[in-house]
Order: structure tokens, then sequence, then C-alpha cells
């Protein structure tokens, strides 16, 4: 029997601290066994538990794209014993990695749409990785339009800073990077909030259109009147959930809300089947 | 099915014989209540208990767990990963539990064993495990297992059912597990007619004792959100005080907490049983609790029960109204009053 709760061991390959308040780092982690990469086949969306031995696991969701071969990566904020602890660890250090775990975006059913993706601070992670997807050469005509926003309270707080700047040479993505305020000068791209900013920007909601949101519960509060002044519809509305979790496995009974497990039966969910869920996360 | 008495002469005899090859656990006193325990040498589980105060859960899902084990030493080739523990999977017996507390293990087992992820610790125990049930000729006042899909000589769950019948005991031999048993413990096979029609006069006299009922017919069909919104809760969590005796004495409680814990430079990680009814149960990192208030946390118990786990599983609620938790309770609150009230509440 498969021990679902035993992790891959991994090593750090590199730490790129990723804000200006150092808060944020990403960790390049690379299998031991070659063969545990095959094992961890994952999608844009899903998340795995980090393991440190005496210190814990921590569910963090996956910033690299399927599409990225020889490495995973996670960008961690430091709020706790673990991400703390791990904040602390240098390249080359042994930890580990537990999945991939829950469910991803819905990739087969926006095949062929336009993608609109609406990000916050850092829950730009696994929006990340689904960018990175939907780039790919070999997935790219799978897309009509992308859009991406993406705010920040300042430029230094923006994830994934050289990669935004590359996305915006492109023609074949739509970047609206924003931050909430800024007194650089040299500052070329948009200043507002997510909400004001997809207000301006977003393409309208149709049949063919999807949003996926992610970012902390006061820009969804207020984007999501935004959408629906733009006419989405709730099953186009697509987000992720975060919770304290344990097994990832949907077992150990404390991520749920109603019946469904955030880890197993999620942590995406569209905003049509969240409506139908008890207010509880 | 094949039925056989024992002469309860040969009780004793027999449990020692099948000691040699299973694990013996029974309920046994401590500090003056009854537990089950691991049965020493010729030691005798104490089948007069009605019932015990701690479910026989531990004896498949121990309270505490060890999972995994490493070592933090930089010299050794393998530190900082974490590596499988051997375990006793050796077969064991658990003599004299209720029916209630088997059929729970099946509740149980729906949350361990899925179709995308198999917990093994609990899978392998469980299946190591043979349930030697004995039925319940005096039930509690609080037990409501016949309307809990359950009941006092409920077969389902068990591998054996052994009702005392005066100087013998039945023993209904349910499954294969059960039949292994008997061999092991050498009892003769031989079966008593007039014996089997007492017995099911027993089983009628016994579900005619328990008169406390809960109604569960209109939980499926309630809307989960309303339910989840019902003005009741405030009132029904009034007088908890989120001790979490509930969860620590049910049979069908299965939430766990994972945690490492190192000594020097060696370490272990292990599983321990958790509750709801703590905030730390679901504390964000970053501070958020969506489930920040004892309403909220006592909600989360009962719709777990008799709401969600109906809706996921569509197998009855999670309750075999062994009534522990009603007993239990240091403020009354009452599982059958809250399953009432939701089975009843119109929006």
């Amino acid at each position: 029997m498969q021990n679902p709760y035993l992790p891959y061991p991994v090593r750090i390959e590199a730490i790129i601290t990723e804000t200006e308040d150092k808060n944020l780092k990403t960790f390049k982690l690379v299998f031991l066994n070659p063969d545990d990469e095959d094992k961890f086949s994952y999608n844009a969306g899903q998340f795995a538990e980090l393991s440190i031995a005496g210190k814990g696991e921590i569910p963090i969701g996956i910033a690299s794209s399927p599409t990225e071969k020889g490495f995973i990566m996670f960008t961690v904020n430091k709020v706790g014993l673990v991400t703390s602890h791990l904040h602390n660890m240098k390249p080359g250090d042994i930890m580990g990695v537990r999945g991939p775990l829950g469910n991803w975006y819905p990739w087969d059913i926006m095949e062929g749409k336009n993608v609109v993706i609406i990000g916050g601070g850092f829950a730009f992670t696994t929006l990340r990785s689904s960018i990175i997807y939907m780039l790919d050469p070999a997935n790219r005509p799978k897309f009509k339009d992308i859009h991406v926003i993406y705010g920040a309270r300042t430029p230094g707080m923006l994830l994934y800073k050289d990669e935004l700047a590359e996305w915006e040479k492109r023609d074949d993505i739509h970047m609206h990077i924003t931050v909430d305020a800024t007194d650089d000068p040299n500052w070329k791209y948009n200043v507002g909030f997510v909400p004001t900013i997809t207000d301006r920007k977003a393409p309208p909601g149709n049949a063919d259109t999807y949003a996926i949101v992610c970012g902390p519960p006061i820009m969804i509060k207020f984007t999501q009147p935004v959408l629906d002044k733009l006419d989405y519809a709730h099953d186009h509305i697509i987000m992720s959930l975060e919770m304290r979790m344990k097994c990832g496995i949907g077992i150990c009974g404390r991520c749920n809300i109603g019946k469904e497990y955030v880890c197993k039966d999620g942590p995406v969910f569209t905003l049509d089947q969240l409506n139908n869920m008890p207010k509880e996360y | 099915m094949k039925v056989i008495k024992i002469d309860k002469k040969n009780w004793a005899e027999g449990l020692e014989r099948s000691s040699r090859t299973y694990r013996l656990f029974g309920p046994l006193e401590q500090d003056g209540f009854h537990v089950f325990k691991a049965l020493g040498d010729g030691e005798l589980p104490n089948l007069d208990v009605q019932n015990t105060r701690l479910s026989p859960r531990s004896v498949v899902y121990p309270q505490s767990e060890k999972m995994f084990e490493f070592t933090l030493d930089e010299k050794q080739e393998d530190h900082h990963i974490l590596k499988e523990v051997s375990k006793d999977y050796s077969p064991r017996a658990v003599i004299g539990i209720r029916p209630c507390d088997a059929k729970a293990f099946l509740l149980v087992k729906r949350n361990f064993e899925t179709p995308e992820y198999k917990d093994p610790y609990w899978l392998k125990s469980y299946e190591a495990t043979t349930l030697v049930g004995h039925a319940c000729s005096g039930p509690c006042s609080t037990c409501f297992c016949t309307t809990a899909g359950c009941g006092p000589f409920y077969e389902e769950g068990l591998d054996i059912l052994l009702v005392d019948v005066e100087n013998y005991f039945l023993a209904k031999i349910l499954t294969e597990k059960g039949e292994r048993f008997i061999v092991a413990a050498g009892w003769e096979i031989e079966i008593d007619l007039p014996l089997i029609d007492q017995a099911d006069t027993m089983k009628a006299a016994a579900e005619a004792k328990i008169t406390t009922r809960v109604s569960t017919d209109r939980l499926r069909d309630k809307n989960t959100t309303d339910l989840f919104e019902a003005s009741f809760w405030e009132d029904v969590a009034f007088s908890c005080i989120n001790c979490g005796t509930c969860t620590y004495v049910c049979p069908t409680c299965w939430c766990f907490d994972i945690q490492d814990e190192t000594y020097g430079l060696s370490g272990i990680r292990m599983r321990n049983w958790d509750s709801c009814m703590y905030s730390l149960f679901t504390l964000h990192g970053s501070g958020h609790n969506p489930r920040d208030a004892k309403v909220q946390r006592v909600r989360q118990r009962f719709m777990h029960k008799l709401k969600y786990y109906v809706d996921r599983y569509d197998n009855g609620i999670q309750c075999v109204g062994c009534g522990r938790c009603v007993r239990f309770c240091p403020v009354n609150i009452d599982i059958r009053r809250v399953c009432d009230l939701m089975n009843s509440f119109e929006s």
C-alpha cells in the first residue's frame, strides 16, 4: 500500500528573495530521486505539502509550471513556524515535498476560450504557473485572448518581476500590472487597486471568457461586483481557496467547507459552487 | 453463518489458546472506569460493563501514532529524509466490543479508504483486527442505536457476535475472520437450536428497552446553507465550553493533527487525535480563522455528523447512537435534541 503521507526527498537548488520586504522567497527544489519527478506529475493550480523534518508541513501552491522540467518551485510567505524555518534554510539543504494535491484550474473547459487572470499580492503563485503553462508554444494555440491583471501594494512587492517585464513585451498576452501607489517616477504601468483596473481593462464576460481570481479577501470582495457588472457568469469565475491543512488528502478533517474538503475537492472552485456552500472560509 | 455455543467453563481456556495467535484487547478496569486495553497473560475481559467511557477506536487508531522517523544529524547520509517505521500489524482481536462501536469502524472506514487515497496506518490496523462483539441485553438510558442505523444485537461490522445466555455464550460467526478466531480458540462447534430461539427473544427484548429515538429521515433533503444559517445554533452552542469531551469519547470521530517531535538529533512525525472543538484546529498562519467562534465549532461538529457526512456518502448519519457524548457532556448538550432540531428545521 502506497503511503500518501510520505514526502519525496528534495534538495533546495536556489532561493530567490522576491519582494522588498523580504517576506516572500521562491524556493526551487530538485528531487533527490529522479523517478519521483515523474510521479509528481501536476497541473497548474495544484498545491503540495512542503515538509521540513522536525518542523512539520505546510500546504503551498505550486508556482512552477508542468511545462518546466527538472525542478519544482514554490513561493512562500513567512508567517509561522515552518515558513520561518524555511526562510532561514540554504541552497543544498534537504527537505521533502508531498503531492501534487488538490484539483486544478479547469484547463479542459477553458480550451478555446479567453482567459482573464486576476491576481493580487502573493496569491500570484499558481497564476504564474498558469501563465507559463498557457504561453508554452505547445499550449498557446489552445487559448484565445489572455489577459493578466496583477496588482501589489508597491512595485517592490510584485512577484516574478523579470518575468512580468518579459510578458509585457509579448503580443500574445495582455498584461495589466498595477500597484496601489508609488512615488517611483519611472513606474510605467498602472496605478490603482485591482478591482479598479479590472473595471477598466478586463474584457466583458461572455460564454467564451473565464476569469481566474486569486488574491486577498479584500480584493476578492471588491472585484466580484466588477465582474458582475462586466457580465461574468458565476460559473465562469474560478477561484482558489486557502485553509489550514494537515493531511492534504481529505482525511484529517479540518479544511472542510460544508461537505467539501478544500484540500481534495478544491482548492479550485467556481463562484457558482461557492455560492451554494456555507460561508465558512 | 454458523452459530455455535460456548460453555462459559471453556471461555478462559479458549481465550488463552487464541492469545497464541492474537493480541487480545478487552474492557479492563482502570482508575475506576473501564477502557479497552491489551489483555495481559491470563487476564480476562470484563464483559459485565454496559459500555466503556472511551470507545475502542484506539485499538485500531491510537490517540498518538508514530508515522515516520528521521535524523537531523548531517553526518548521516539520509539526514532530514523521512523514513517509514516498522509497525506491528499481527492479528489482534477485540473481545467484548459492543455492536455500536463495531459499526462505528465501518462509518470511519469511508473516511480512511477512498478511491483516491488510502490511509495505510488505519487500514492495516483495521485489517489485522477481529471484532468479537458482545450483544447488549441491558442498554443504557442514553442509547439510541436502534434509530441511528444500529442496534443492541446489530451484526454488521462484527466478525463474531456473542450473546450471553445463562451458562453459555451463543456465538454467531459472521465472517471468515470470525471463523479463524473460533478455530484459534479451539471452542467446540456445537449448535443448540433452543438457544438460538432464546437469543432471538433476548434481541427483541433489548431493542424494546431502547426508548429514546432520533429522526434522521429528512436530513438528506435539507438545504445545507439554510441549515448552516439556522437560528438555533446560538442556542445549541450557548452552554458549550469547547472541552472536546464529545469528540474524545466518540467512536465515529476521526480528525487528527500531524506534528513533528525531536529529541536531540533524532525525530519522529506523529499523528494525534484532534478535535473540531478547538480553535487551533482551523487557525490559518495569517491569523484568520474560519471557525473562530464557539458557535461555529459546535455547528461544525453536528453538521459534519448529521448533514455533511449524510450528503457525502449517502449512507446514513455519522453516529451509531452509543450515547457517550450525551452521558459525558459536562453541560448536557444532547445530540438527539440537535438531530431533531435539524431534521425538523424549516427555513
